[in-house]
């Protein structure tokens, strides 16, 4: 089996991040997003980059995964940079060169919203780095229990997910089969105008959408034979629990918070 | 004889009132710790024998009874715990994202509880020779692999009987010798009653008993042996006996006497350097 197989990044491994409780990361991830956007003087980014170095560090990830997860945005945080740099007309002019003319304001505005961006993409990247997708829908399942109350459909939403996680490796095959059977019938992918490519996936997709419904059909068969009937009075498998640790990481995230809402300027 | 654990009785069953009868009045008894396997050609209704028992249909004629216990839409959760059913293709009856979930999918359906169940999963795996496989993802295995955990998944609810339809039809010859292996193994151990349902005449040899469907009636009911001996007639409806069988039957024809139905090459073997002796 080839490497495209593994699904989304995670990366194995046993590092205290890897341990964590999905809840607890998936919990600290979403305040940490929302704190990076309270940052806004040099204490208060230094707080954040050091808590957010300090979690990629003890994932024991290898650097080169966490920069291939940011390489799609360093356009974006780089692009976003200059933008500030060219229109923001604050503070003293620095620099005046030609049609330059960059001021301090502009700068300091850029790096900082290319620090809050590089964090944001940081953190959240070492959540799939350190978390199987199975149990990111654990944790979904757990935390969106609540809303069963308002009968929101948590029990099937999760299922649906795990199945389709499940199912992704599968359907990847046999995309790759039946593109071999066209190709070999004389279907034609790579050259020709973009139409004509376009239009050569049709026999593509056809095929594969029937099989997938033929596959749901014999999966519901199957699921049914084994007794499902629902979320109602199930067990399950994969437990999650908070740990100490988990309480450790929250109290040391809610003291990172405070430094920063403490070192933040207001005004 | 001791009660039967399945009892047909005049089961007819059609998909749709306009359409015709794919079982016609089929009755039949299979008991404890017996093995039998249901023969028949595409559409011979052999398929829909294992979904009535299984409670996924209802007959629209006649009685199925599951120990005794009739199957309707109130018991069928309780049948469902005593017959197990395993799929023909080995992908799209694989719910779990790992080994582990999979077997532990119809425990968790009966809300079996959490310590039971990595007692289960650990056993039923080794029964099936796959305990060394607990945390792989289901692309990782071969169709034979992922057939014998959809048998564990089934056998960890403790069934006391087991259907494979047309379990093996999609492996290859090495898949299907596992399968067939384990299958034989584990009905002997756990005194299962065992319904394998095939085209493969070469399945059935080891089982204790044929069934022959033909255009949703019972064609014939016996011993492998004496099912085989009627080759022709097998012929006719559209099944091929095993090489070995086929091989004795021409043998015979051209004035060579042999003692029994050979069914295995051994005994063909035996058959044929003893011959002379016996002459």
């Amino acid at each position: 089996m080839n490497n495209l197989m593994i699904i989304g990044q995670y990366v194995p491994g046993d590092s205290v991040i890897h341990r964590l409780d999905p809840r607890t990361k998936i919990t600290v991830i979403f305040f940490f997003v929302v704190i990076v956007f309270f940052a806004n003087n040099l204490w208060s980014y230094s707080t954040l980059i050091i808590f957010a170095l300090l979690s990629m560090f003890s994932s024991k990830v290898p650097i080169r995964f966490i920069l291939k997860g940011l390489t799609p945005v360093w356009f974006l945080i780089i692009f976003t940079f200059l933008l500030h740099l060219f229109i923001t007309k604050e503070g003293t002019k620095v620099v005046d060169f030609w049609i330059f003319e960059f001021y301090s304001g502009g700068i300091l505005q850029g790096i900082a919203i290319s620090i809050r961006f590089f964090l944001l993409i940081l953190v959240t990247s070492l959540l799939t780095l350190t978390t199987t997708p199975i149990e990111i829908t654990d944790a979904v399942e757990e935390m969106l229990a609540p809303l069963k109350k308002v009968k929101f459909p948590v029990h099937e939403l999760a299922l649906m997910m795990s199945i389709s996680l499940r199912f992704i490796p599968t359907l990847m095959q046999e995309t790759e089969k039946i593109s071999r059977a066209q190709a070999s019938r004389g279907v034609d992918y790579r050259t020709g105008p973009l139409k004509e490519r376009i239009k050569a996936i049709v026999p593509l997709l056809v095929p594969l959408f029937v099989s997938a419904f033929k596959r749901a059909e014999e999966l519901a068969m199957a699921m049914e034979a084994r007794g499902y009937r629902g979320g109602e009075g199930r067990s399950k498998l994969r437990e999650l629990r908070i740990e100490k640790i988990d309480i450790g990481i929250y109290i040391f995230f809610i003291i990172v918070a405070a430094i920063v809402f403490a070192t933040r300027s207001y005004g | 004889m001791a009660k039967p654990v399945i009892s047909f009785q005049n089961v007819s069953f059609r998909y749709d009132e306009n359409q015709p009868w794919v079982l016609k009045n089929v009755s039949f008894e299979i008991h404890k710790n017996e093995w039998v396997a249901i023969i028949g050609h595409n559409g011979s209704g052999k398929s829909t024998i294992a979904k009535l028992l299984n409670g996924l249909l209802f007959p629209q004629k006649g009685e199925i009874a599951i120990n005794g216990k009739p199957i309707n839409e109130e018991t069928v959760w309780d049948i469902r715990k005593e017959v197990g059913m395993v799929f023909q293709n080995p992908d799209n009856q694989f719910v779990g994202a790992t080994v582990q979930d999979d077997v532990a999918f119809g425990m968790e359906n009966r809300g079996i509880p959490r310590e039971e169940m990595e007692k289960r999963i650990d056993e039923t795996l080794q029964a099936v020779g796959m305990g060394e496989y607990r945390l792989t993802e289901p692309h990782r295995l071969s169709g034979g692999q992922k057939q014998r955990v959809a048998i564990a998944s089934v056998l960890a609810v403790s069934p006391e009987v087991l259907i494979l339809d047309e379990a093996t039809a999609m492996l290859d010859p090495r898949g299907r010798e596992e399968i067939m292996h384990t299958v034989a193994n584990l009905q002997q151990s756990k005194e299962l009653a065992l319904i394998t349902i095939t085209h493969d005449l070469h399945e059935v040899v080891q089982a204790d008993r044929v069934i022959v469907m033909n255009e949703g009636e019972i064609w014939d009911e016996g011993l492998p042996r004496e099912i085989f001996s009627k080759k022709d007639e097998l012929q006719k409806i559209g099944l091929d006996v095993p090489f070995i069988t086929a091989l004795a039957a021409e043998l015979q024809k051209n004035g060579i006497a042999l003692q029994r139905e050979p069914l295995y090459g051994e005994e063909l073997l035996e058959d044929l350097w003893t011959l002379y002796s016996k002459m």
